[in-house]
C-alpha cells in the first residue's frame, strides 16, 4: 500500500469526488419527481382527512377530484384570481417569508406566535356539483416546542366546524403529541366557531368541555398533561379565525350569498 | 482467514454486539426506537449502508492513499446514505418522514466507519460484506428489542397494532410515559448489556 507518488492522493480523491457526486445527482435528479408526488398526495391526504373525506381504499387523486383549490386575499377576503397567483404553485410558508407577499406581526396581534404572515393563503373547497360543502383551511401556531401545522374543515355554514387535522409538529410525544390522536380529533366537530354576536366563541378548554349548557358548543377537551400546547392550540383558532386570519374571507363570503340570494 | 463467513455474520449478534460490546450507534439506537416500524427501517438502512460501504472500501482498499483513507470513506458511507435518502423519500414517504433526520444521521454512526477503517481496510471484499452485513444485523437486533418494549409500553402497540388499549383512546392501559421518551432507551439498553455480559462473562470489561 506505498504511497509511490505525492500526487496519488489527489488523484484518488478526485476520481472518488466525481464517481460519488455523479451518484448522487443522479439519484436526486431521477427521484425528484416521485418524490414530489408524494409530498403532493401527503398534503392532498391531509386536507381529505380533515374534511372528513379519507378513505384507505381508494386512490387519494380521485378522492380529491371533488376538492378546488383557491388563494385568498387575507386583508380583503376575496379570491385572488388562478391567472394573478398559480394554486398549484404558491407556497404559502415561503410567501409568508418574502418581503413582497408577506408582513411581520406585532406581538400584540401575533397570539399565534407566527412572527411572519403571508398576505395570500390557500383554501380547499369540496364541492358538490357547484355548492361548496366545507372549506378546509390551513392553520398553524406555536405549541410548546413547536409550530404545529393543521388543516381545519369548517362547513358551508361558515361556523360549524366538520373536522381537523394536525398533520406536523414538534410536541411531546404522548403529551401535547396527542394532538395527533383521531379520538382528539373527532372531539372538534360539530363544534361552532363564532357566538351569535359574531364574536370568535371557540375555546379549548383545560381539562374537560362542558357537555351541556350554553358553552358545550364551543368548547374542546384539552389535553392533559399539556396545558401549553392546548393553549397554543386555543391561540391559534383564535388567531386564524380572527380579523387577521379568515375573518374577511367569511364575511366576503356572506355578502356574495346576501348579494346573490 | 481465521473466521468463516458464518462466523462473521453470526459473531456481531450476541457476542460481539456493536451497541452492547462496542457501544457505538447509540444516538440513533435512542431516537428510532419509539416505534417498531422506524427501528426495522433504520436497521435494514444501516445494514445495507455497512455492507455496501464496507465492500467498496475492501475492494479498493490497495488504491487508498493512507494518508486520505478516512476522508474517502467518509465520502463513500456519505454517497450511500444519500441514495438511501432519496430512495425512501421516493418510495417509502411515510417511513422517511418519520425517521426525518435520522437517515442523513447514518453518516455519523460509529458503527458504519469503525467497520470501514477496523475491518474493510485490511481483509478481501466478500469478508468485509458478511461482517458488514452482521453488523447492521447486530445493531438491528438491539433495536429491535428496544423499540418492542417502548412500543408496547409505550403506546400499547406492535408494529402499530393495538395490543394494550390506551386511556387516551377509551381503553384500560394507562401508558408509561417515560418509554415514549428517547431517553428511556438508555435505560433499556443499559439493561441489555448487563444481561449480555452476565451470560457471557468474556464481554465484561477488565478493570
Amino acid at each position: 500500500m506505498a504511497d509511490q507518488s505525492p500526487l496519488k492522493p489527489f488523484y484518488s480523491v478526485l476520481i472518488l469526488a466525481f464517481v460519488c457526486s455523479a451518484l448522487v445527482a443522479g439519484a436526486v435528479v431521477g427521484l425528484q419527481p416521485l418524490q414530489e408526488a408524494n409530498r403532493q398526495l401527503d398534503r392532498k391526504k391531509n386536507i381529505l382527512a380533515a374534511a372528513g373525506l379519507y378513505r384507505e381504499d381508494q386512490p387519494i387523486d380521485r378522492l380529491f377530484a371533488g376538492v378546488e383549490t383557491r388563494i385568498v386575499d387575507l386583508a380583503t377576503g376575496r379570491y385572488v384570481p388562478d391567472d394573478q397567483l398559480d394554486p398549484e404553485a404558491y407556497n404559502q410558508l415561503k410567501a409568508a417569508l418574502s418581503t413582497d407577499l408577506g408582513r411581520s406581526l406585532d406581538a400584540a396581534e401575533d397570539p399565534a406566535r407566527l412572527r411572519r404572515l403571508e398576505k395570500y393563503s390557500l383554501v380547499y373547497l369540496v364541492k358538490q356539483g357547484e355548492t361548496v360543502e366545507q372549506y378546509i383551511l390551513p392553520v398553524r401556531g406555536k405549541g410548546l416546542w413547536s409550530t404545529m401545522f393543521a388543516y381545519v374543515a369548517v362547513d358551508a355554514d361558515l361556523n360549524r366546524i366538520r373536522g381537523v387535522a394536525f398533520y406536523d409538529h414538534g410536541e411531546t410525544p404522548g403529551l401535547g403529541g396527542e394532538i395527533e390522536n383521531s379520538r382528539w380529533q373527532q372531539l372538534w366537530q360539530g363544534k361552532r366557531i363564532y357566538a351569535d354576536s359574531g364574536e370568535i366563541a371557540i375555546r379549548v378548554v383545560k381539562g374537560k368541555a362542558a357537555t351541556d349548557g350554553a358553552q358545550a358548543a364551543y368548547e374542546i377537551d384539552g389535553l392533559s398533561g399539556a396545558s401549553l400546547t392546548t393553549q397554543g392550540v386555543d391561540r391559534l383558532l383564535h388567531f386564524w379565525f380572527g380579523d387577521d386570519g379568515f375573518k374577511p374571507f367569511f364575511r366576503q363570503l356572506r355578502q356574495e350569498e346576501t348579494s346573490n340570494g | 482467514m481465521a473466521e468463516s463467513n458464518r462466523e462473521l455474520l453470526t459473531r456481531s449478534i450476541l457476542r460481539r454486539n456493536p451497541i452492547a460490546l462496542l457501544v457505538l450507534g447509540i444516538c440513533s439506537a435512542l431516537a428510532v426506537t419509539g416505534q417498531m416500524a422506524t427501528a426495522v427501517v433504520m436497521a435494514i438502512c444501516v445494514t445495507l449502508v455497512t455492507a455496501f460501504s464496507s465492500l467498496i472500501i475492501s475492494i479498493v482498499r490497495f488504491q487508498i492513499p493512507s494518508t486520505v483513507r478516512i476522508g474517502i470513506q467518509i465520502t463513500v458511507i456519505a454517497t450511500l446514505v444519500i441514495l438511501v435518502d432519496q430512495i425512501l423519500k421516493a418510495f417509502y414517504f411515510d417511513l422517511a418522514k418519520q425517521l426525518s433526520i435520522y437517515v442523513g444521521l447514518i453518516i455519523t454512526n460509529c458503527i458504519v466507519m469503525g467497520r470501514a477503517e477496523g475491518f474493510a481496510m485490511s481483509n478481501p471484499p466478500l469478508a468485509s460484506f458478511v461482517d458488514g452485513i452482521g453488523n447492521g444485523l447486530g445493531y438491528g437486533f438491539i433495536l429491535v428489542v428496544v423499540s418492542f418494549i417502548r412500543e408496547l409500553f409505550g403506546s400499547g402497540s406492535v408494529f402499530g397494532v393495538e395490543i394494550l388499549p390506551l386511556t387516551t383512546s377509551g381503553g384500560w392501559y394507562v401508558r408509561n410515559g417515560l418509554l415514549i421518551l428517547p431517553a428511556s432507551a438508555f435505560f433499556l439498553i443499559a439493561l441489555i448489556i448487563w444481561v449480555l455480559r452476565t451470560i457471557d462473562p468474556s464481554q465484561q470489561e477488565k478493570d
